[in-house]
């Protein structure tokens, strides 16, 4: 038993950096062909990291260097977490954690652009939030248990029960993969007006930690997706490999499609969402069940 | 015995000496120790002895000559409004205050109470009340002696009564013991409008205008409550035949809930103007004119929380009932609420009372829905809270005596200028949100108790309440870390007694992580069997709080391992980016013209959505009209 945790969360540390890298590396592959360009080989999010860690790292202070690292560590551990089969709500508290070090990381420099990007890091955050609480707690009512490894060990699959939890949590999923329209504390596009928003003052190897981190947190975000598919049945496996990649594809699809908004209307859209969808869902689930 | 006798009685005999110790010194500060220091022991002491012997027990059941003194008592409280209300012409007070005192001294003296019944009890929830009110309380009077130094070489404006301020903190502090171990209800009644007044004069402290104008509008709703009170002591008596409050439960849970419905909805309205719930909470933010010891001790760490107290001690008849619904009804609300309104606010004091208005909103519903497991949830949100947030109000009050400035902005690069006070409070803003603190620890036991509950509409204020929760506490969190070049460190002005006050609660803070599993086990599981008359499961689950302290180490060890790493590397420092115009450090930047202009970095206060003006009005109104026809639907169905 204790082997087997020790073997998904080791399956995980190695196993994820890849999976997530190569998810970057698609998606700008998918994007630029949406944009009609040739776009980067499929490998180049690994060039741009190794690259990363080889430079000299510039800081504008010696806190960052503490802040940056707990976004990491806190990331990892929250996949682990989940990975291990652990308890869905603290794997969820553990990830408010990890992003509130990447905050203050930000904030810690002290300079207007990131800054900028660490308040809308915020609003963001408060946006996601309240979905994501409201989608383990659907998963709890469905399966009478906040643990991952109860969860997938159903008969049926959560998704039957929880379809409007399930489109808003990949519509708050735009906001935490920091896509357009929701990319408001971060955007990739060095002519705008937030330079690189929360990672402004971030080089070197502390960058690519951010960037590292980044990949461990899609990997496990899309393990979440995952769980409203899995059940007991074998073939729940490649049907949840499958709606995992066809959400990040919608959500690559939505980026390149939707201009960005105001943070008011990310957060009114987000929460109404969250309301009407979630919300709904829970309700009927209460009243039902 | 004896212990509970010192308790009540040591705090008041402490402040009439206090009272006529008129010169400040070595003599007073030193007598403000011993007694603080004398309180926590007896609280040890009673907590062992409690722990060791393992039940509850009850003393007076024949106390003709007291009960006589606690009405002579009760008449000296309305002397006093009278006094007040007349000398500012506040009649509304006056009337308040004879519409309940009267009735009640009529039953005594004609003979209608009850007799024969236990007058003081000690229980776990006793022990833990006094545990938060001992300690958290005793520390805080420590702490006053320093800052009300300061507060005097800053305020010189304001008449130095600080004899009469520190007789009033322990004349709280024994008012509070005294609510905490009485049973009987008219005890409990005499007590809290104690309380009540203690928190009026504690408010009118520097005699300013608006002082005086909020003390007045913290008597006159507290007093509103002691009326609700005082007709649920009516109504017990005359209709019930009970006058404690142990009865009153049983009673309760015997002949089902109808029959108590009337008695329990008027308590837990008292209970509700109290704990500043909605539309009540405008006393509490007014409140935060008097000097912070005032504000941590009073309006978060302890008085408040004898409205949750009581709402907890009836949780059993609430659970299911009308008046259930309406105590989780106003506590959910309120928790969503005020942690909406604590967005736009850029005062660290106002920030606090939302955000303690907010939690105390939490705390209600929990008590509210009356499962085991929501108030397991509300006892201990009830402790962790009094211990992060005497904390954070301390270190603001300590901040506001070093740098002149209680506003949020002005404590950006604190973490440069005062690293001791950023980092106590950087823990206790940890201590308040985020895993693995006590708060959020507490609130997930909340959310798990709700959906067991079905109750959908608490779930999503709560989820909905975390995230503005996270906003309003991340930004202040961001302004403490700020690390600005070229600022000096300013002096450590802060007093030894305050240091030992924050010291040892920030060790509390980080300690009641570890130690929750041992206080739940020993303090709270045996006082839920005691009133839900069931045995129960963890509601946290072993392995997830091995999770927990594993996330506790990895942030201790963090800043080594980093350091370790780091340690050696080519890593350069440099001046933040401004797009290459600055002016040689991060806080001076060359304008359009050519010319240096200075940088300014504001938080984010968004008053055009949250504002006061946006969402208080309309929130007070939903509140109040919930209010309103619940207790009419409440108290006419059950009439």
């Amino acid at each position: 038993m204790v082997w087997q945790t020790v073997l998904r969360i080791l399956l995980f540390l190695i196993c994820a950096p890849f999976a997530g890298g190569l998810l970057d590396g698609l998606d700008r592959k998918a994007s630029a062909r949406m944009q009609g360009r040739q776009g980067p080989p499929v490998l180049q999010p690994f060039y741009d990291v190794w690259k990363l860690f080889h430079k000299q790292t510039i800081v504008v202070n010696r806190l960052q260097d503490f802040l940056v690292g707990g976004y990491f560590a806190f990331s990892v551990f929250t996949g682990c977490l989940f990975f291990a089969g652990g308890d869905l709500l603290l794997s969820f508290f553990a990830l408010t954690l990890a992003e509130v070090f990447l905050f203050m990381a930000a904030c810690s420099a002290n300079s207007p652009y990131s800054s900028m990007g660490a308040q809308r890091e915020l609003i963001q955050i408060m946006s996601y939030e309240p979905m994501l609480l409201l989608a383990a707690i659907g998963l709890y009512m469905v399966s009478g248990s906040f643990f991952v490894d109860d969860m997938v060990g159903r008969g049926a699959s959560a998704i039957a029960l929880l379809p409007g939890v399930f489109f808003g949590v990949v519509f708050v999923f735009v906001i935490k993969f920091r896509k357009s329209p929701f990319d408001i504390s971060s955007s990739h596009h060095a002519h705008q007006e937030m330079v690189k928003g929360l990672t402004t003052e971030l080089s070197g190897s502390e960058l690519g930690l951010v960037e590292l981190a980044g990949w461990y947190e899609d990997v496990l975000l899309l393990g979440f997706l995952a769980l409203f598919v899995l059940n007991r049945g074998v073939w729940s496996i490649p049907a949840a490999v499958l709606t995992c990649l066809a959400c990040y594809f919608l959500i690559v699809l939505v980026d390149n499609v939707f201009p960005r908004v105001r943070w008011d209307k990310m957060l009114g859209w987000a929460w109404a969402v969250t309301l009407i969808f979630g919300g709904a869902n829970v309700l009927i689930l209460a009243l039902v069940r | 015995m004896t212990v509970v006798a010192f308790l009540i009685l040591f705090p008041f005999f402490a402040a009439i000496v206090l009272s006529q110790m008129k010169k400040p010194g070595r003599v007073r500060d030193g007598f403000v120790y011993s007694c603080s220091a004398l309180i926590i022991a007896a609280v040890v002491y009673l907590t062992a002895d409690v722990l060791t012997a393992g039940r509850s027990r009850s003393y007076l059941t024949d106390t003709r000559s007291l009960d006589q003194a606690i009405l002579a008592g009760e008449f000296l409280l309305m002397a006093l409004v009278f006094y007040y209300g007349f000398r500012f012409r506040k009649y509304y007070v006056v009337l308040l205050s004879a519409a309940q005192t009267l009735p009640v001294a009529w039953m005594e003296l004609s003979g209608r109470g009850v007799e024969g019944q236990v007058h003081l009890s000690v229980d776990n929830l006793t022990v833990t009340m006094c545990l938060v009110v001992g300690l958290v309380g005793s520390l805080i009077c420590i702490y006053a002696v320093g800052y009300l130094k300061d507060y005097h070489a800053h305020h010189k404006e304001y008449r130095d009564r600080s004899p009469f301020f520190f007789s009033m903190l322990f004349v709280f502090l024994g008012a509070m013991f005294g609510l905490v171990f009485s049973a009987s209800l008219t005890w409990m009644y005499f007590f809290w409008e104690i309380t009540s007044i203690c928190s009026f004069l504690l408010i009118g402290y520097n005699e300013s205008k608006i002082a005086v104008r909020n003390s007045f509008r913290a008597l006159w709703m507290n007093l509103l409550g002691g009326l609700g009170f005082a007709l649920a002591i009516l109504y017990c008596t005359l209709v019930l035949g009970v006058a404690n409050i142990q009865d009153l439960v049983n009673l309760g849970m015997a002949a089902g809930g109808k029959a108590v419905l009337v008695p329990v909805t008027l308590l837990a309205f008292a209970a509700l103007t109290k704990s500043a719930q909605m539309p009540f909470c405008g006393w509490l933010l007014g409140a935060m004119v008097a000097p912070t010891p005032t504000s941590a001790l009073l309006h978060s760490a302890t008085m408040v929380k004898a409205g949750v107290y009581l709402l907890i001690r009836i949780s059993p008849l609430l659970y299911g009932s009308l008046s259930g619904i309406l105590v989780t009804s106003i506590g959910g609300f309120t928790f969503f609420a005020a942690s909406l309104l604590a967005v736009s606010q850029s005062d660290g004091k106002k920030v606090l009372a939302y955000s303690t208005v907010s939690n105390l909103g939490l705390i209600t519903a929990c008590a509210g829905v009356g499962l085991y497991e929501a108030v397991w949830a509300a006892i201990l949100l009830l402790m962790f809270h009094a211990v992060s947030k005497s904390l954070m109000f301390l270190s603001v009050g300590a901040v506001e005596n070093s740098i002149g400035s209680r506003n949020i902005e002005d404590m950006h690069g604190l973490i440069v200028r005062l690293p001791k006070l950023a980092f106590v409070m950087t823990v206790g803003i940890f201590g308040m949100f985020l895993a693995p603190f006590g708060m959020l620890i507490a609130k997930w036991a909340a959310l798990k108790a709700f959906v067991d509950s079905r109750s959908v509409l608490l779930i999503l204020f709560l989820v909905f309440g975390s995230g503005s929760t996270l906003l309003y506490w991340g930004k202040w969190l961001g302004k403490l870390v700020a690390v600005t070049h070229q600022s000096e460190r300013l002096p450590d002005t802060v007093h030894k007694g305050e240091w030992t006050a924050i010291g040892t609660l920030t060790a509390l803070v980080i300690l009641l992580c570890v130690l929750f599993p041992a206080l739940s086990a020993g303090l709270v599981q045996p006082q839920l069997v005691l009133m839900f008359h069931t045995r129960l499961t963890a509601i946290i689950s072993d392995a997830d709080v091995k999770v927990m302290i594993m996330m506790l180490c990895m942030i201790v060890i963090l800043p080594l391992v980093m350091r370790l790493l780091t340690s050696g590397s080519r890593s350069k420092v440099v001046p933040a980016y401004m797009a290459g115009v600055n002016e040689g450090d991060d806080r001076h930047f060359v304008d359009s013209r050519g010319r240096p202009k200075s940088m300014y970095l504001a938080n984010w206060y968004m008053e055009d959505r949250f504002g006061e003006n946006k969402i208080l009005k309309p929130s007070l109104v939903v509140s109040a009209a919930g209010l309103t026809v619940l207790m009419i639907v409440a108290i006419g169905g059950a009439l």
